[in-house]
C-alpha cells in the first residue's frame, strides 16, 4: 500500500512550508513507512520530551535552535520537566553554568510556540485531552495516562518526534492510534488491598516486569485516586514496555478481557518493595512528586510539615508544574513546606535535575524515580509512603 | 543487497559489525563515538567514520540526539545498515543526515569488509 500524503502533506515534506518542517515531516513519513502506517491523522495536543539541559547536551540543544529558525507549534504544545526550577534554582544548589544552558533550551522551544510549563503531568495543567482524541506525546508515564486512563490515543514519542508533530500537527497513523493494538493480553488479578500512592507504584512495578510489552487487563483493584493512578502509570511504563492498561471499572477503553490469568498478590507487592530498598542506604535527600505532584498532595505535605524542620544534612525536593507551584503560595502550602526547611521546586524533578554526586541515599514514594536515582544518579534507594518519607525528613 | 531506504544518501567505507543491539543513550560516548557498554561486543571501539552494522536500536529515545551530538563533533558513523531500524536510530538517523537502509541481511557482511551503501536505492554491497 505505502504512506499516501496529502497535497499539503506532500508540501510539507518538500520543503514549502519552510525547513524544520522539512525535517519534522521527514521525521513522521519515515516512522510512517517502518512502521507500515497508509496515512497521517491531524493531532491536538502535543507533550515533548528531552527538556533538561542534562539529557540534551550542546548537540540536542544545537538541534532545537535549528529547528527554532524558522519552525512553529500547530497546536497545544507542552514540555516535559527541565532540570532546574526555573526561577529558583540557585537556592537548590545548581550552577550558574547549567541554568544559563537550561534556559536556552526553554528558550528555543518558546520561540517555537511551545507552552513552557516544565512538567511530566501536562494533563493536570491545562494540556488535558478527552476521550477518543488522537495525541502525540513523549514522557512514558503521561503516555500511559492518556492512553489508558484519559482514552486519548498516542504511541510512546521521543522527543524530536514528538516536536515534528508539533511543527506538522501530524502523526503517521500506526501502533496506538489503531484500535485493534490496543486490546488487554493478559488479565492480573489483584489479591491485594492497595492503600497508598506507593502501593500502586509497587503494581506497576510488579505487572510492568512480568508483563514486558503484553497489554495488561487488571481487575481487583476496588478504588484509586488519580494521584495513584498516575503513579502506577509511571511505574508499569518505566518496569515494562506497555504504553497502555486497563483497570477494571476505572478506566474508559473498551477490550476483551484476556482468558490468560495471573495474580499479584500482597506478598508479589512486598517482593518489588525488597527490591526497591537498598540495604544500608544512607538516606540524604528525600524527593516526592514523580509524576510531579497534585496541588491535593502538596497540601497534605504541607500539613504533614507545618511546624516540624527538616534535619541538617537532609534536603527534601517536592517537585510539581510551575501552576501548581503559584497555586500552592496562594494557599499558603509553599510558605509551610519552606519553612519547616523542604524545597517546593517547579519545572524539575529528581529524575532529569543534574544531581549526580551530591546525595548518596533517595527516600520516596515513586518506584519510577528509584529507578533512576540508581540508574542515572548512583543513589541507593527506598521506596516509602509520603508520610513515611516526610517523617524520615524531619526525624 | 536490497534493502530499504531509512534516511537518504550514499558512503563507502570499511565495515563495523555487531550482532548485538545498540544503546548510544548511555552505550556510545557522544564526544568521541567510542562505545562504553560494559560487556558490549563493540567496547572500546569507534563507530566513527565507519559503515557500522548491528541488528536494531535499543534504549532511550535520547539515543537520536547522542547521533546528532556524533555528526556535530565529526564522530559519526558514514552510514548505518540495520536487520530492523528502530524509531530512535531511525529519528538520529535523519536528524543527522547519516544514510541509513535496513532490511539487510547483515550476517553476510564481516567487520573489515568495505561496504558501499547506496541508501537512496537501498542497496548494500561488498566491495572486498
Amino acid at each position: 500500500m505505502g504512506l499516501k500524503l496529502t497535497k499539503e502533506e506532500q508540501e510539507m515534506l518538500e520543503g514549502k512550508q519552510g525547513k524544520a518542517t522539512r525535517k519534522a515531516m521527514e521525521i513522521i513519513t519515515t516512522l510512517g513507512e517502518i512502521y507500515g502506517a497508509e496515512r497521517l491523522i491531524p493531532v491536538s495536543s502535543v507533550q515533548i520530551a528531552g527538556v533538561s539541559y542534562h539529557n540534551l547536551g550542546e548537540a540536542g540543544l544545537e538541534y532545537l535552535s535549528e529547528m527554532a529558525e524558522d519552525g512553529r507549534t500547530r497546536v497545544l504544545t507542552t514540555l516535559n520537566p527541565a532540570g532546574m526550577d526555573l526561577e529558583e534554582w540557585k537556592k537548590h544548589g545548581i550552577s550558574e553554568d547549567f541554568a544559563v544552558n537550561q534556559q536556552r533550551v526553554v528558550d528555543a522551544f518558546e520561540k517555537m510556540g511551545v507552552v513552557t510549563t516544565c512538567t511530566c503531568t501536562p494533563y493536570l495543567i491545562g494540556n488535558l485531552p478527552h476521550y477518543g482524541e488522537h495525541i502525540a506525546w513523549a514522557e512514558s508515564s503521561a503516555v500511559c495516562f492518556s492512553n489508558s486512563v484519559i482514552g486519548a490515543l498516542t504511541n510512546r514519542e521521543g522527543g524530536p518526534s514528538a516536536l515534528a508533530s508539533a511543527l506538522t500537527g501530524r502523526t503517521a497513523e500506526y501502533g496506538l492510534h489503531l484500535q485493534e493494538n490496543r486490546v488487554a493480553e493478559v488479565k492480573y488479578e489483584v489479591e491485594a488491598e492497595l492503600t497508598e500512592t506507593d502501593d500502586f507504584g509497587l503494581l506497576g512495578h510488579v505487572i510492568g516486569e512480568r508483563t514486558g510489552k503484553k497489554i495488561p487487563y487488571i481487575a481487583g483493584v476496588k478504588h484509586a485516586t488519580t494521584e495513584q493512578l498516575k503513579s502506577f502509570s509511571a511505574s508499569v511504563a518505566t518496569y515494562g514496555g506497555v504504553a497502555i492498561f486497563h483497570m477494571e471499572g476505572l478506566t474508559p477503553n473498551r477490550t476483551t478481557i484476556p482468558d490468560e490469568v495471573e495474580t499479584v498478590t500482597r506478598e508479589d507487592l512486598n517482593a518489588a518493595r525488597a527490591t526497591l530498598d537498598d540495604e544500608k542506604a544512607d538516606i540524604d535527600f528525600i524527593s516526592v512528586g514523580c509524576p510531579h505532584a497534585s496541588i491535593k498532595e502538596i497540601a497534605t505535605i504541607a500539613e504533614m510539615l507545618e511546624g516540624k524542620q527538616v534535619t541538617d544534612g537532609k534536603t527534601v525536593w517536592i517537585t510539581t508544574a510551575k501552576p501548581t507551584k503559584d497555586l500552592a503560595v496562594k494557599m499558603g502550602f509553599y510558605d509551610k513546606i519552606e519553612k519547616a526547611g523542604a524545597f517546593l521546586v517547579a519545572d524539575a524533578c529528581c529524575a532529569v535535575a543534574p544531581l549526580k554526586g551530591r546525595f548518596t541515599g533517595l527516600m520516596t514514594d515513586s518506584a519510577k524515580a528509584c529507578y533512576y536515582a540508581r540508574g542515572k544518579n548512583n543513589f541507593k534507594t527506598e521506596i516509602r509512603t509520603v508520610e513515611e518519607c516526610i517523617k524520615e525528613a524531619v526525624s | 543487497m536490497k534493502g530499504r531506504k531509512i534516511f537518504k544518501g550514499k558512503a563507502t567505507g570499511e565495515a563495523l559489525v555487531t550482532g548485538e543491539d545498540i544503546s548510544f543513550y548511555g552505550g556510545c560516548d557522544p564526544e568521541t563515538g567510542k562505545i562504553v557498554e560494559k560487556g558490549h561486543q563493540l567496547e572500546g571501539k569507534s563507530v566513527s567514520g565507519k559503515i557500522l552494522v548491528f541488528p536494531t536500536g535499543k534504549g532511550s529515545t535520547v539515543g537520536s540526539y547522542v547521533l546528532y551530538a556524533l555528526k556535530k563533533a565529526d564522530k559519526a558513523p558514514l552510514a548505518i545498515i540495520n536487520k530492523t531500524t528502530d524509531p530512535v536510530v531511525a529519528v538520529g538517523c535523519i536528524i543527522s543526515e547519516i544514510p541509513t537502509v535496513d532490511q539487510i541481511e547483515i550476517e553476510e557482511i564481516k567487520t573489515g569488509q568495505k561496504v558501499e551503501v547506496d541508501a537512496d536505492k537501498g542497496v548494500v554491497s561488498v566491495v572486498e
